[in-house]
């Protein structure tokens, strides 16, 4: 057993972070950024360090720990990592310094990235490169020439007030009158110390969101990792409310507290599951517990495992999200600021289908066998209603969040299918989406951020002008459609196969959706980047910053590596996914791990 | 009956009084003399000694009363001829009175946040509109009365969850209800609102009061004493009156849903919540559902537990709905006291969730979620009397708007504090929550944990509101003033918040001491 607490160091260093970034003062704004991209970087690199000690042969969690949190309840901070959760954790540690990077700008979206924007780009309405104040673009054409000027003065001031100048111009765009009768001193008062964003806050909310991450994935303790489930949701909570679109005040509370309601919604559900599966081991064991090595060796009777399968099932089915508890991602894909909708859509979604392969299917393996043709239609349903919804829509961020409804229904699919070639193409798709989605994201991010708008309508034509940024565009379309050679292909590939063996009409009718993922990575594709540049704001777009290769970089390298060569990783998958199913009685024709090692969980109704 | 005077003269002879121990009964005692002296310091001294003299008496006595019922820990007895029990969950119930009242008394010592001083009123007595009404807003005086009428309640709160005989616990409950009925009258600023808010609680208090005393009768017209234990004995007997014992229970049940705020008794709370001082909301909202659930607790397990499969039902109707309308009722309110005492009913609900378990899980997570939710709703009120604008207090919703952007620490804190009542993890409310819900499904009601949990939800969704208005929407121009000043009411805000972080992290300490009171049992 390895000695080194890998797991809780990994949880520690981002939560003290985060704590010593929120204590920062706003002025440090710089000093907070650097120290949050640090820290991450210290964090993937503990990860791998981390992925090279663990041994994908052995059985069980490693580098556990587990240690009396609440002994009333049996709870206990309990942490390991099995192969799924492994390679999870290496993709949160990976996504998060390159959503820091790629926020650099975001937040204060002013002066302080003035090293990024060319001089001759000095149209007042897209003078800054963060999306924020690029919102000021439409207000220009709705507000008159007024509001132009009252930004372009303030912003003229920004000289003089540093990096407050941006951000009055942003405040002072909505209502013109402001900036001539306030006093400048008062003004810029206004907006440094109420300011609409702090860069400290949002980094820190980015550090608890990975620690949150971490150790949702970490936890084998299942009340630990409820508490993470829920806890995560907060910092993402506020990530969308307070640093959504600055134009779109409605819009993104709105999407923040749909985004609160419906999981705060599921999770309570599961609460309950949680409960009773504490009661249930009470009944059974004498004492009540929540480690779950504990609970998956234990007995329950189909009827009550059906009831706790749907209290965990339908958390997981809203978090992932699966078809028809969906609604919410679209919204707050679309107001999270580009690294928030990076890491929801990357990284925090996955806990639902994390949750279906972690707990639903080990601990309740009759119920699991009972639903799954239900899980396996809503898969179904989602890939091909993902995939239209996709096709139909103007809004880009809300393009790329339905196509991962599309890609949430082939790692359902994955998961229910029960063989583990499917089931580990279902994990290796996780890490999949997480890389080519959050590229997409961040692509699109990069676009709205030179544009102010996240409509489709606005571009056209833009590989003559930016053809760097065009073909990491195409790139990561490429890679969500499963182009072989692209990482996800390979992924895609073994989830199709695996489920092919197992239910035919079911892997027939699923490999149809792909035809529809092309349709919309390519009509997306050409209607942005291809054609005649029809806007002439177009035509002084700028490519990618060395900032903006720096953070596509290693995503890119990522899709074309696992591409070609995704050895290294199924290598770990595997085992795990192996071992999950054969300990609930699914085996696959050739067996690659010796039978089960939890003869006690065997469950007799479960057929091979 | 023979009324042979002789015998009669001859029995009265030989009455004894009965032995009381002074000892076991000191932290009543020390709270029972400092609220006398406090009445005679408020008689003699001057005006200004006042109000330096008894907060810190009162304050001091909660202290001493806390200390000794720290020593008095283990006890187990039935006192004074079975009039008042001390055990373990009286105890722990006593102990908790005193904390909330000990932060309370911090809010009501509060003088820096109104420019004229103090949450409470300089006079009562003036009426609004005649002479000398406007004079009094701005007078540095206040009615310090206010702090033996607090300590007189506390008193009234310690024996009612001590009391081991109803008619007891009818005396304890009027000593603590009176003096609230005056406190809630006592409003520096909305004076109209307060007083009406002393008026109704006072009629519906005193309607409810009956309703208990005429249990009282009934209870002793089926067994034939007010004992508690002579109750459950007659209960366990077969061959009485049943009709006298379910009118009993059911009228009791009455009176006592009405002081923990359980639906459909609870109309009084929004208006009262509302239209008290918020010093003495908070003490409200904390101390009087403490000791209400005590004898709450006391009366249906210790009197009536014979009968748990009969009260059952009527629990779980009353939960149910208790809930629903707090969680739904909430969502329609725009004064933030009022939402916060809709919030107050649900979570009576909540509580009664756990005593729907008839468990000694349920007895513990009762009395823990009782402790979590009086730190957080204490904290939580004091920071809305932080929230100031000209006229007192911007209780209204709308003025909160972008309070995130101009006063983030406060803020912040309060989202934290509603996040609480949420019951999101890693705060006390979590494992409040977690606590008696898991009581209720081990007691087989899981049906009323999943309403809960819905309720829960629908609840989520109004504190969430708040922070909403507070984090994502644009400040007001002529936006309401967050007092910065370091002042008593950040200590209570402090204590409170810190609390809550404390038992939603590490909670086991208290769960043991919870524990350990619920497994040692009431005491007959």
């Amino acid at each position: 057993m390895n000695t080194v607490p890998w797991l809780t160091i990994l949880l520690i260093v981002p939560a003290a972070a985060a704590v010593v970034v929120a204590a920062l003062p706003r002025r440090h704004a710089t000093l907070a950024k650097q120290l949050t991209l640090a820290v991450t970087l210290a964090v993937l690199v503990l990860a791998v360090i981390a992925t090279f000690a663990y041994d994908p042969d052995k059985a069980g969690f490693q580098f556990g720990q587990s240690y009396d949190w609440i002994s009333t309840f049996g709870i206990s901070y309990s942490v390991g990592a099995d192969g799924i959760s492994l390679v999870l954790m290496l993709l949160a540690a990976l996504l998060v310094p390159v959503v820091v990077l790629s926020s650099w700008n975001e937040v204060d979206g002013e002066a302080a990235g003035g090293g990024r924007v060319p001089a001759p780009t000095a149209v007042p309405d897209r003078g800054t490169p963060g999306g924020s104040a690029g919102g000021a673009g439409p207000a220009v054409d709705v507000e008159g020439i007024g509001p132009v000027g009252g930004a372009g003065g303030a912003g003229g001031a920004g000289g003089v007030g540093g990096g407050a100048g941006g951000a009055t111009a942003v405040l002072a765009a909505p209502a013109p009158a402001r900036p001539v009768t306030f006093p400048p001193v008062e003004t810029r008062g206004e907006a440094e110390t109420p300011g609409r964003r702090s860069v400290p806050a949002f980094f820190a909310l980015l550090l608890a969101l990975e620690a949150g991450m971490i150790g949702v994935f970490a936890a084998t303790d299942v009340f630990l990792f409820y508490v993470f489930f829920e806890a995560m949701l907060i910092p993402m909570y506020f990530l969308i409310g307070s640093y959504g679109p600055v134009k779109e005040q409605a819009q993104r509370s709105y999407a923040a507290v749909k985004f609160l309601v419906y999981s705060l919604f599921g999770g309570l559900l599961m609460l309950a599951a949680v409960i009773g599966l504490y009661v249930v081991s009470a009944d059974n064991l004498g004492h009540g517990t929540f480690d779950f090595a504990t609970l998956r060796q234990m007995e329950i009777t189909p009827g009550v495992q059906k009831l706790l399968f749907l209290g965990f099932f339908v958390a997981f089915a809203i978090k992932a999200p699966l078809f028809p508890f969906h609604t919410w991602l679209p919204d707050a894909g679309a107001q999270s600021p580009t690294g928030g909708a990076v890491l929801l859509v990357g990284v925090l979604d996955k806990v639902g289908t994390f949750g279906l392969i972690r707990y639903c299917i080990p601990l309740f393996p009759d119920a699991a066998d009972y639903f799954a043709p239900m899980v396996l239609g809503l898969a179904v349903v989602g890939i091909f209603y993902g995939a239209l919804l996709a096709i139909g829509q103007r809004d880009m961020k809300r393009l790329v969040a339905y196509t991962s409804l599309a890609h949430f229904g082939f790692i359902a699919l994955g998961v229910f299918a029960f063989t583990s070639q499917a089931g580990t193409g279902a994990v290796l798709y996780m890490v999949n989406h997480g890389l080519s989605t959050g590229l997409l994201f961040l692509v699109v991010g990069f676009l709205v951020a030179r544009r102010g708008t996240r409509d489709v309508g606005a571009y056209g034509g833009l590989a003559k002008v930016t053809p760097l940024l065009a073909g990491v565009f195409l790139l990561a379309g490429l890679s969500s459609l499963a182009l072989p050679g692209t990482n996800s292909f390979v992924s895609e590939f073994l989830v199709l196969v695996g489920t092919f063996t197992a239910n035919k009409p079911l892997a027939i009718v699923a490999t149809c959706g792909i035809v529809l993922a092309a349709i919309y990575v390519l009509y997306l594709y050409q209607r942005t980047m291809t054609g005649p540049i029809v806007h002439p704001e177009n035509k002084v777009l700028h490519d990618l910053s060395l900032r903006e290769k720096l953070v596509v970089a290693p995503i890119v390298a990522l899709i074309v590596a696992l591409g070609v060569y995704p050895k290294p990783l199924l290598d770990i998958i595997t085992p795990t996914v192996t071992a999950t199913y054969a300990d609930i009685g699914k085996s696959d024709p050739a067996p690659t791990h010796p039978a089960a090692a939890h003869p006690v969980a065997t469950q007799p109704g479960g057929h091979s | 009956m023979s009324a042979d005077p002789t015998l009669l003269l001859a029995q009265a002879q030989k009455i004894t009084p009965p032995s009381i121990e002074y000892s076991s009964l000191s932290p009543l005692l020390i709270v029972f003399a400092v609220a006398l002296i406090g009445v005679l310091v408020d008689a003699f001294a001057t005006r200004g000694a006042r109000r330096v003299i008894q907060p810190i008496l009162a304050g001091g006595g909660f202290i001493a009363a806390l200390v000794a019922v720290a020593v008095l820990h283990g006890r187990h007895a039935v006192l004074a001829s079975g009039a008042v029990a001390i055990d373990a969950p009286t105890l722990f119930m006593q102990g908790t009175i005193l904390v909330f009242a000990l932060l309370s008394v911090l809010l009501v010592a509060e003088r820096q946040l109104d420019s004229s001083g103090g949450a409470i009123v300089a006079s009562a007595a003036i009426t609004p509109g005649s002479k000398g009404s406007t004079a009094q807003q701005t007078s540095a005086d206040m009615q310090t009365e206010a702090y033996p009428l607090m300590v007189f309640s506390v008193t009234g709160m310690m024996l009612f969850v001590a009391s081991n005989n109803l008619l007891v616990m009818f005396v304890a409950l009027e000593i603590l209800s009176l003096p609230l009925y005056l406190l809630a009258g006592l409003a520096r600023r909305r004076r109209l609102l307060s007083q009406e808010a002393a008026m109704k609680y006072f009629l519906l208090g005193a309607f409810s009061s009956a309703f208990f005393l005429y249990g009282v009768a009934f209870a002793y017209g089926f067994a034939g004493s007010v004992e508690l234990g002579k109750v459950a004995d007659a209960v366990g007997a077969v061959g009485k009156n049943d009709t006298y014992l379910y009118l009993s229970l059911a009228l009791l049940a009455v009176g006592l849903f009405f002081k923990i705020g359980a639906a459909p008794f609870h109309s009084w709370t929004p208006d009262v919540y509302q239209g008290a001082p918020t010093p003495v909301t908070a003490f409200m909202a904390a101390g009087t559902k403490v000791a209400a659930f005590g004898a709450l607790l006391r009366v249906f397990y210790v009197a009536f537990g014979g009968l748990r499969w009969d009260w059952r039902p009527v629990l779980w109707i009353v939960a149910i709905l208790t809930m629903v309308v707090g969680a739904v009722l909430a969502l329609t309110q725009r004064d933030i006291k009022r939402m916060l005492a809709y919030s107050a009913v649900a979570h009576a609900g909540f509580l009664l969730v756990g005593l729907a378990g008839t468990n000694t899980d349920g007895l513990r997570g009762s009395m823990f979620y009782l402790v979590t939710y009086g730190f957080t709703t204490i904290a939580a009120f004091a920071a809305v009397s932080l929230v100031r604008t000209s006229d007192g207090e911007a209780s209204d919703l709308s003025q909160w708007r972008g309070l995130g952007r101009t006063s983030p620490l406060l803020a912040g804190t309060f989202s934290f504090l509603l996040l609480a009542l949420a019951g999101i993890p890693l705060t006390s409310g979590f494992t409040g929550k977690f606590a008696v819900f898991q009581a209720a499904i081990e007691g087989d009601a899981t049906p009323l944990v999943i309403v809960a949990l819905v309720c829960s939800a629908i609840a989520a969704f109004f504190y969430v509101r708040v922070i909403v208005l507070m984090f994502f929407s644009e400040p007001l121009a002529e936006g309401p003033v967050v007092v910065t000043r370091p002042t008593l009411t950040f200590g209570t805000v402090g204590i409170g918040t810190a609390a809550t972080l404390v038992l939603g992290v590490a909670p086991q300490p208290l769960l043991d001491l919870a524990n350990t009171a619920a497994t040692s049992g009431f005491v007959r």
